[in-house]
């Protein structure tokens, strides 16, 4: 950095406090990273306006797109922008390089575990995991044991949550092997920070993200039952009032297939059609957004109507594929991530290239009371849950909220993990007319079907609220785009 | 397409006409209130009520303010236009992957002008105003419906939606207006009944139409004559019947199936029953009986697409 900028530079960070959490931008001693000097100069150089006039332009470009989501509980104007933050979040080849080859490492042990779960339990009869952990999950579907799923792919879309520590290490804190979220979010964030940096995206040399969908279509082909050579491919919707509806249309839109809903869809002697203008239509694949306990009411939840009454026995007769797998949330559960380097080690004879976040299981006496002592500073979450909810946040929590957990976690240790509170990175965020750090996490999206596939990028979520840890969106969190750099 | 997606675009369209029908007929009822003439503001809310179709909830209370405020903006009448604006919206919002980002955005922007604050300060200061803006929003929609959509399927159904509505709405109309068009010639013409055959015509937004026709020398039979036999004004009938029987053909071609015999018959009754007829003769007969088997056979082609594209039982579809 030349002095020439460093007035600018100064107005621009105002008091940017820098402490021991990992910053993308700056350096410890307040620096700027040399990846992000060109951003640091653009943003030093254009008058303070400008950067408002960008942002509104791109307000408004999410506005009139639609790009909402619903936040579940609230009568009135329950459709709501998706909030985002106007800077990219640089991540350099070397970088990539080293997620890439991790989360390809992980998705592929992740789904050999799966399948032998699903088959012969070697991993168990080994005893490199404890046959009650897996047996006791709630996600564990016993329907599927001794199904063969086509290519024996059991997890072809995947969204992994990673963060970065304080040593500027990237771990993975979830999976999410189930119906991941947010990347038509990461799609429409590229496209507006096109129009909104478009020198600036120019002179770095972005790897590009948008054949996703077209990555993503070819994958669900590539599972097509066997003799069906043009497969009908449709996407399953829970419908209108899902939080991520838009997300649905936006796919089945760039993908040019038809988005269907349970109702939509009838079984006849084991086979998937759908309800067409024209009579019944077979369906080969089906990528559902629907949770495991919706999708047919005949085998998991016989109240729901979201599914469809016979899809998992067509499923099991072979006659449709319906990705990601049944029974994959039981790789989800928080207590079975804790043996994930494990099954790395066990699977593919490797040491694991992106590592976990420790986690102590409750279920073990000598754990459970090291946690029960040190309630305050750990953070505890109940296992099968996602999106944020059902979590103790040690350091922001009240004593009566601890007691709570103490007393919940006694009667049911199973179902809680407790890991430390994480000072994970923070980048900077537009905030008003200068820049403030904001913790972030990264979510790539992996897809497997003839090989894994990860597009360079992800959904860089950001906590918005000054000091908060919580990324999701159902709690108050955005995103921001992500670069990967050539 | 899908069944359920073809439903909500056909309905989607249907509220639209709906919405567009009532606020036009509101606006000319409103006009025609000014010049007295003998006939009370609650006869002619009576007859509006009736020309809709008699919905419930819309007894007269003395105020016209009060009801045409009830009529554009009571979310709960069915009646009302924004309950139509909710019901098209809410259509398109289920099916948004197969309409276009354009159709959308219109469809949105009339959504939020319906509920907001400026629309009800604007039909505080004239009524006629809000109504024109409300309708130029639908005609909007219909614009970039048409321009950019492809003209499949989908598009067809928008079509059928839209011109089976009409066909009702307008036949409908008709039979409220017709005895007392029928009366009206026996008697002299007055500047009044003049002012009335012009609101019919407003009504179906035939006024100016009519007079390239027939020149401005209104009378009700030929009234009658153009807004049901003539075969190129978008608001006759016998043209929308017209579109209904192409688009219906359409679907037909595009799809893979034998077309269904009774929706074929059914459609080619009405086509034939406008076709082969004079006005002469329709009034020479039950005038009434003509305008009111118009409804039912929309009605029965009506449940034939249902019957036949939406909801057909999954036994005869996997036996054909």
């Amino acid at each position: 950095m030349n002095a020439s900028h460093s007035v600018e530079l100064d107005t621009l960070f105002g008091d940017y406090p820098l402490d021991q959490a990992f910053d993308e931008m700056r350096s410890a001693d307040g620096e700027v990273r040399p990846h992000y000097q060109a951003l640091a100069e653009t943003l030093a150089r254009l008058p303070a306006d400008e950067l408002q006039r960008r942002k509104q332009s791109a307000d408004l470009s999410f506005l009139t797109q639609g790009i909402t989501f619903t936040v579940y509980g609230r009568d009135e104007g329950t459709e709501r922008i998706f909030p985002y933050d106007l800077l990219p979040r640089l991540v350099t080849a070397a970088e990539w390089d080293r997620i890439e080859r991790g989360l390809t490492q992980r998705i592929t042990a992740l789904n050999l575990f799966l399948r032998d779960i699903y088959s012969d339990a070697k991993i168990l009869n080994d005893h490199v995991i404890p046959h009650e952990l897996i047996y006791s999950c709630k996600h564990y579907r016993r329907q599927m044991r001794g199904l063969q799923v086509p290519r024996n792919i059991y997890v072809a879309v995947v969204g992994s949550d990673l963060l970065r520590l304080n040593t500027g290490e990237f771990v993975v804190l979830e999976d999410n092997l189930r119906v991941p979220s947010g990347v038509s979010y990461m799609l429409t964030n590229r496209r507006v920070m096109k129009r909104t940096f478009p020198q600036l995206f120019h002179s770095y040399g972005v790897r590009p993200i948008e054949h996703y969908p077209q990555l993503l279509l070819a994958t669900l082909r590539s599972l097509a039952p066997e003799g069906r050579p043009e497969p009908n491919i449709v996407l399953l919707t829970p419908g209108v009032f899902n939080s991520a509806y838009f997300e649905h249309t936006y796919l089945a839109r760039q993908m040019g297939i038809d988005l269907v809903e349970g109702r939509d869809l009838v079984t006849h002697d084991n086979i998937v059609y759908m309800r067409t203008t024209d009579g019944l239509k077979r369906v080969d694949v089906i990528y559902r957004r629907v949770d495991d306990d919706f999708s047919d009411p005949l085998v998991f939840r016989p109240d729901s109507s979201l599914g469809c009454a016979g899809l998992f026995n067509a499923y099991r007769a072979g006659n449709v594929t319906v990705t990601n797998a049944f029974g994959t949330g039981l790789a989800d559960d928080k207590a079975v991530y804790a043996y994930v380097p494990k099954m790395i080690r066990y699977y593919l004879d490797e040491d694991p290239i992106l590592p976990n976040v420790e986690t102590y299981l409750l279920g073990e006496e000598k754990e459970r009371n090291h946690v029960l002592a040190n309630l305050d500073k750990l953070v505890v979450k109940a296992v099968g849950e996602s999106g944020g909810y059902g979590m103790l946040i040690g350091p922001h929590s009240t004593a009566k909220q601890r007691e709570e957990f103490a007393l919940q976690i006694a009667a049911n240790p199973r179902n809680y993990i407790a890991q430390p509170t994480l000072d994970f990175s923070r980048a900077p965020c537009l905030v008003g007319n200068h820049l403030e750090p904001r913790h972030v996490d990264l979510r790539p999206y992996i897809l497997f079907g003839d090989k894994v596939n990860i597009v360079p990028g992800g959904l860089t979520r950001v906590a918005l609220e000054k000091g908060s840890l919580v990324v999701n969106s159902s709690q108050g969190g955005g995103s921001k785009d992500t670069w990967v750099l050539e | 397409m899908l069944s359920r997606v073809a439903d909500s675009l056909y309905w989607m369209s249907r509220y639209l006409e709906r919405a567009e029908n009532t606020s036009r007929q509101l606006d000319v009822t409103m006009g025609l209130m000014l010049d007295t003439g003998g006939t009370t503001e609650r006869m002619r809310w009576q007859r509006l009520v009736a020309s809709l179709g008699k919905p419930e909830g819309l007894d007269w209370n003395g105020n016209f303010e009060a009801m045409a405020h009830k009529l554009v903006f009571d979310n709960l009448n069915h009646a009302a236009v924004s309950f139509c604006v909710n019901g098209a919206r809410e259509n398109a919002r289920q099916v948004r992957e197969e309409i276009s980002t354009e159709q959308w955005q219109r469809l949105n922007r009339l959504y939020h002008h319906m509920h907001s604050p400026q629309t009800q300060t604007l039909f505080e200061s004239s009524i006629n105003d809000a109504l024109s803006s409300i309708v130029d929003g639908i005609h909007l929609f219909k614009g970039v419906s048409d321009t950019t959509m492809i003209h499949g399927q989908g598009w067809q159904f928008i079509r059928l939606g839209r011109y089976l509505e009409r066909a009702y709405a307008t036949a409908t109309l008709l039979e409220v207006f017709q005895p007392e068009l029928l009366h009206t010639q026996e008697r002299e013409h007055s500047g009044y009944q003049y002012l009335e055959l012009v609101g019919l015509l407003r009504c179906c937004t035939s006024f100016e139409a009519y007079c390239q026709e027939y020149t401005a020398d209104v009378s009700p039979d030929r009234i009658l004559e153009f807004l049901l036999l003539n075969h190129d004004f978008p608001h006759a009938i016998r043209y929308c019947v017209d579109s209904m029987r192409h688009a219906i053909d359409s679907i037909q071609r595009t799809g893979g199936r034998r077309p269904p015999e009774e929706l074929t018959a059914g459609i080619g009754r009405l086509h034939a029953m406008l076709g082969f007829t004079t006005i002469g003769e329709i009034l020479a007969g039950d005038t009434a009986l003509f305008l009111h088997t118009i409804r039912e056979q929309c009605l029965r082609i009506h449940e034939l697409i249902y019957r036949y594209y939406v909801q057909y039982s999954i036994q005869s579809a996997l036996a054909s």
